[in-house]
């Protein structure tokens, strides 16, 4: 029997009963494209959180007094003004130091008021986080000498107090006081130590005006730290740990009071994350099409047991062993293939249609659909459709005919 | 204990001639199934020998024997056996399928219009009667020009006067040359034939031509 002759009698037994067919595709549908649109929406997420990490600055080490994981922890820092000092001064691979030193403010223009964090900085932050005004300029050492009440508006705080109109030489007052808007910042989305809802003003500022004791004047929040190269980046933390350590006193083997991070080690530690999601990923995956490979076996038995006269006839007028056991699995292959195809379409729809609703919803997001994905897809169903045919495949072919005619 | 050999057929020989219509009838267990599954090369003998058109059949493989079923036999059974939910056309294509022959359609047309279903090939068997599923069955077993056409009780599942019909179309086909061996235990069934073969336990206990 020909390969396209095997394929037609294949097709039509399927068609003969479509409600089961139908079915029985569905079900791989379903299975298939969740497993594409899962592993797009998760492979979208790591390529924006790796993108994230990669637009926070050029060659850029953090020094945070909390873990990083965790971003938070305002009021306990043990890091100061003099720290970032004495690192740009004597560590001979920062190419640029930022300290950064943050308070609660209540941010009022008009009628609209904002609860934020407002963040202290110097000139230097602009560089070292790779910001840019998107209207206005940024802060200038003149503001921080003069301790100017000069405000640079994150982007959607300046939407949220200003709607559509141009913040820039507008007032607003932070704590009570007045501070005249000299910059918007571009959207950045949520990054390390600066969201798009923060208010930030000169350090000095921030130090004068919105602290409210004198004793934690000096403390700072993080220091944003510019290495020389992307060589020099290991540098860089040995460099400042080792500051740090003889400023804080921290003797050899004693618990730092601070965390030095790279953004390549966070981009780092996005792989692995992609790595155990994706292995997390595989094997709810793998049981999946298990499931989906027990569905098909369970199918084609029941299928084989009901058309068993049917086989018995065929074998009466003519087919081989082979013939049948070929159209069986031909019937399991063209079930696994069609289910895997509608499934990697539909799949690719909704990983597209999540994309555009995460992006409507503010963070530009795309979910990609690889050709690797989809030829692994095609590739394991086909195996699975195959694998779970051959055994009523088997069972179909060794009927004895003058058995399976007499079967009623 | 442990399985039994069970002696259907015993000191058994018969010769059946090419273009002889033969009808075999018996009661049952009388080994008239192992008679025919033997004739129809669906069984082996486990001891004797088979041979159709000189080619000692239980000497053959199974797949050899499937060869043997779609080139020289053909096959009408009492329920007709049909697919269901499959053209006339698409039944009568099935063996041709099978065998590996070009031109289905036109020879499955030229079988059923032999029948005279010629107008019927595009309808499934539940859009057809009785009778007219047993002529497409019929049609089915002509199409690959097979030397023997077998039948099973073939008019078992059809009112009288639709067994007639059917009979009388296996003795046109018989006058065409075709041999025709038919099972049956129905007397008057057994009387289209021209040659009657009785079974009891396995053995002939008459043979009778007309």
């Amino acid at each position: 029997m020909k390969l396209r002759d095997c394929i037609n009698l294949a097709l039509r037994s399927l068609l003969s009963n479509k409600l089961r067919s139908t079915l029985t595709i569905l079900g791989i549908i379903i299975g298939v494209a969740a497993l594409i649109s899962i592993i797009a929406l998760s492979r979208g997420d790591q390529e924006a959180m790796i993108a994230m990490f990669q637009s926070q600055g050029d060659n850029l080490v953090i020094i945070t007094t909390s873990e990083p994981a965790m971003f938070v922890g305002l009021s306990s820092s043990t890091l100061t003004l003099k720290d970032a000092d004495e690192i740009a001064r004597h560590a001979p691979s920062a190419a640029m130091v930022a300290p950064v030193s943050q308070a609660p403010a209540k941010v009022v223009a008009g009628s609209e008021d904002e609860e934020t964090t407002a963040l202290g900085v110097t000139p230097e932050y602009q560089h070292v986080r790779n910001l840019h005004p998107a209207k206005g300029s940024f802060i200038t050492d003149a503001d921080v000498k003069k301790r100017a009440r000069v405000v640079v508006l994150g982007s959607q705080l300046a939407e949220s107090l200003f709607g559509q109109s141009n913040p820039v030489g507008q007032t607003v007052k932070i704590n009570k006081r007045q501070f005249k808007v000299i910059g918007v910042l571009e959207p950045k989305g949520a990054t390390f130590g600066l969201e798009d809802r923060n208010a930030v003003v000169p350090l000095t500022t921030l130090q004068s005006y919105l602290l409210k004791s004198d004793s934690g004047r000096d403390t700072i929040q993080g220091i944003s730290i510019q290495a020389r190269s992307k060589q020099e980046i290991s540098d860089v933390i040995t460099q400042a740990e080792a500051i740090l350590q003889e400023r804080h006193h921290i003797t050899e083997g004693e618990k730092n009071d601070f965390f030095i991070i790279s953004m390549d080690d966070l981009v780092e530690l996005g792989d692995q994350m992609e790595e155990m999601s994706m292995l997390v990923l595989g094997l709810v995956a793998g049981v999946a099409l298990v499931v989906a490979g027990i569905g098909i076996m369970n199918v084609m038995l029941m299928s084989v047991t009901e058309r068993t006269r049917e086989i018995g006839l065929r074998k009466a007028i003519g087919a081989k062993s082979k013939d049948i056991l070929s159209q069986i699995l031909a019937e399991a292959g063209i079930i696994t293939l069609s289910g895997a195809i509608l499934g990697i379409i539909l799949g690719y729809v909704m990983a597209h249609i999540s994309s555009i609703m995460v992006t409507n919803m503010g963070f530009p997001f795309e979910a990609p659909v690889g050709l690797d994905m989809i030829l692994w897809a095609l590739g394991i169903m086909v195996f699975i459709g195959l694998i779970s045919g051959l055994y009523p495949a088997w069972r179909a072919a060794r009927l004895d005919p003058i058995e399976a005619l007499r079967h009623e | 204990m442990g399985q039994v050999e069970i002696v259907a057929l015993k000191e058994l020989s018969c010769q059946i001639e090419p273009g002889e219509m033969v009808s075999i009838m018996g009661p049952s267990g009388s080994g008239k199934s192992t008679l025919m599954n033997i004739i129809g090369c669906l069984d082996k003998p486990t001891s004797g020998q088979y041979r159709l058109e000189g080619i000692q059949v239980d000497k053959l493989s199974d797949n050899e024997l499937a060869e043997i079923r779609s080139r020289k036999i053909g096959f009408v059974f009492q329920t007709f056996n049909l697919l269901p939910r499959t053209t006339a056309l698409a039944n009568v294509e099935l063996p041709l399928v099978y065998s590996g022959i070009s031109k289905r359609r036109q020879r499955a047309s030229e079988a059923l219009e032999t029948v005279g279903l010629g107008h019927r090939l595009n309808h499934k068997p539940n859009e057809l009667a009785g009778g007219e599923q047993q002529r497409v069955a019929i049609a089915r077993a002509l199409v690959n020009n097979p030397s023997l056409i077998l039948a099973d009780e073939p008019t078992g599942n059809l009112d009288s006067r639709t067994s007639k019909e059917i009979m009388l179309f296996f003795q046109q086909l018989n006058q065409r040359g075709i041999t025709i061996i038919l099972v049956t235990h129905e007397a008057n069934i057994a009387a289209y034939t021209q040659r009657n073969i009785r079974l009891l336990d396995g053995q002939i206990i008459a043979d009778e031509k007309k």
